[in-house]
């Protein structure tokens, strides 16, 4: 039978120095930014504020609703379903594409007040092995419980979509083991819309239920 | 001495555990940092428990600090000011000899694997890097959004030789051909600042400024300096002091150095006029523990400057749980991410209109509060700022994007 190895993640971030005072120049920046910073920015708020439910949007989203006080594109782009996507390249282009039209319809562009532009940032991730290596379910559900959220977030969010694995990290070993009804479970949560530690109980109680029957 | 497993019942044995298999990967590299001065000032005070920190993780982590005279320190002072937008005059001379007294450190240190150099004053050591090698960080702890073009210039022309630079908040960030890291400073939830405390001790403070706890009170900590706006904030009490029953405390140092200290002063004495409920209260430099009782004991914290390098006091606000009012300047919306943990203002009117809501809706408060202080749990203690450090020196060794360290 394979083992689970749990990683844990930490990311560094990088300051690209390109910034964007208006919605044209935000959509340049994301045309051009490496692809580690489209993630970045789509992806931080849920990190930094993996404790908050509702989840405050993504960066793009936040900038364009609270600085250039453009609500209907704002809501635009907090709504696009993240967890759809696969790549980071389907993403970007997603992006590019509400905003390319929202400014075709929109006569005046809104610029930021000074020093309050849209900063370009990036992250380098660091991925470790942790001691924990689970042989089977029941090892898998005890380590679940006392790994770091960085972990979860790696296994999660980074294996998907950042590494671009085409599942999480734990439905692909479900699936392995012949859990596919696990895996297919695990793979239908919206883990956008949980808290870290709401998504680390929910996945506890799937594996508890699956494990048992 | 601070052991580092005292850190694990705040943050997480998780977290520590994630710094020790860091550190690890950093057997035999020796670190050292370089900075101008051993005790004063922001960057003195980090090192000071951040070395400490380092070692007891297993990393080979020293301080050193330049050596210089007084007409190199003048210098500096100028750097700093120009950085900050204060017209400065720097003769060729000064620029001449401040490489100079770069150049005679640099012939007596020993360099370690790493030499991460804070701040403008050292940054000529890296001119030795031609000789030795090694690996080079360059650090900024100022506020570098608008600095003066003559100072920037010649500044830039050491920062390009670093392997990288690193800066506290993202407008501060430059075009440069090196890559450029950001990193924000921390506030030590075991300081004085920042400790649990007593009920009692806090009571005990408010007592003897006179200050009523029973009713709403309204507080800044900061320093008595026009940018930190204390006018501003006077006026925005009045504002909405015309509405509800309230206090206001605005506590720190005098700025002795400041040649506007005074202004300020009197432009706060006449605002705050014969208003016993305002208390302007100028508290001695050790006074750490009232300031951390005065920000448990408020009802509302305010931090309403009009510019700021990161404006730690909003994390100090924040740690404490409490609903926290602050201008969208510097590093504050880093740190606040509007009506989630926190508000940001851009108005003396705005930030009366959310005094008056914060007081009047108490339970809102809380919930910004609670997620206030986890935010900073997450992102601003010191052993964030650890991690930051150890990936800055391991990102020296790995080039990708994602580095899998095995």
């Amino acid at each position: 039978m394979s083992e689970f190895q749990f990683y844990t993640k930490l990311d560094q971030t990088i300051l690209l120095g390109l910034k964007a005072k208006n919605a044209a120049g935000l959509l340049e920046g994301i045309k051009t930014v490496p692809k580690s910073s489209i993630y970045y920015h789509t992806h931080r708020f849920l990190h930094q504020h993996h404790y908050l439910s509702p989840e405050p949007p993504n960066d793009f989203a936040y900038w364009i609703s609270e600085v250039l006080n453009d609500a209907v594109l704002g809501e635009k782009i907090s709504s696009i379903d993240v967890v759809q996507f696969h790549s980071i390249t389907d993403l970007r282009a997603r992006l590019e594409e509400i905003i390319a039209s929202h400014l075709e319809s929109t006569e005046k562009l809104v610029e930021s007040p000074q020093g309050e532009e849209f900063h370009f940032m990036a992250s380098k991730t660091f991925a470790l092995r942790t001691p924990y290596i689970a042989h089977n379910i029941s090892e898998f559900r005890d380590m679940l419980q006392q790994v770091s959220v960085n972990s979860l977030y790696y296994h999660i969010f980074d294996a998907k979509l950042r590494l671009e694995r085409g599942e999480n990290d734990f439905s692909r070993w479900f699936r392995d083991l012949g859990k596919s009804g696990l895996a297919d479970a695990v793979l239908q949560l919206d883990p956008y819309t949980h808290t870290l530690e709401g998504l680390r109980k929910r996945i506890l109680v799937m594996v508890k239920k699956y494990d048992t029957n | 001495m601070i052991r580092i497993e005292e850190y694990a019942p705040v943050v997480g044995q998780a977290t520590l555990d994630e710094l020790f298999l860091l550190s690890k990967r950093l057997e035999g590299k020796s670190i050292q940092n370089i900075n101008s001065t051993a005790v004063g000032g922001g960057v003195a005070e980090i090192l000071a428990r951040m070395i400490p920190l380092l070692k007891q993780l297993g990393v080979n982590a020293r301080w050193d600090v330049i050596k210089g005279d007084e007409k190199f320190f003048s210098t500096t002072k100028k750097f700093h000011n120009g950085l900050h937008g204060v017209p400065v005059e720097i003769t060729d001379d000064e620029y001449a000899q401040f490489l100079e007294v770069n150049r005679e450190n640099a012939a007596e240190m020993e360099f370690a694997d790493i030499v991460f150099v804070h701040d403008p004053q050292p940054i000529g050591l890296i001119e030795k890097r031609k000789e030795i090698g090694r690996n080079w960080l360059w650090r900024c702890h100022i506020d570098f959004s608008r600095p003066d073009p003559k100072i920037w210039k010649f500044l830039e022309q050491y920062i390009t030789l670093y392997d990288t630079a690193v800066f506290s908040a993202p407008a501060f960030a430059r075009k440069l051909p090196i890559r450029q890291v950001l990193i924000s400073p921390s506030i030590d939830p075991l300081s004085d600042k920042n400790k649990e405390l007593p009920e009692d001790f806090v009571n005990s403070v408010f007592e003897r400024f006179g200050i009523d706890r029973s009713r709403p009170i309204v507080t800044q900590i900061s320093r008595f300096d026009y940018l930190k706006d204390p006018v501003g904030v006077i006026k925005a009490y009045k504002i909405a002091r015309k509405r509800m029953d309230l206090q206001l405390v605005l506590a720190g140092g005098g700025a002795t150095d400041d040649p506007e200290g005074p202004i300020i002063m009197e432009q706060v004495k006449q605002e705050a006029d014969k208003d016993k409920d305002i208390f302007v209260l100028f508290l001695p430099p050790a006074s750490d523990l009232e300031i951390n009782a005065l920000q448990r004991g408020s009802t509302v914290v305010l931090q309403k400057s009009l510019r700021e390098g990161f404006g730690l006091t909003v994390s100090e606000a924040l740690w404490k749980s409490k609903p926290t009012i602050a201008s969208a300047v510097g590093g504050i919306p880093l740190q606040i991410a509007h009506k989630y943990s926190g508000i940001l203002t851009h108005s003396i009117e705005g930030t009366a209109y959310w005094i008056k809501q914060l007081i009047n809706e108490p339970e809102y408060a809380t919930r910004l509060g609670v997620n206030g202080r986890e935010h900073i749990k997450n992102n601003f203690l010191i052993t964030r700022h650890i991690k930051d450090y150890l990936l800055l020196f391991l990102s020296l060794f790995h080039e990708n994007d994602i580095v899998y360290l095995e």
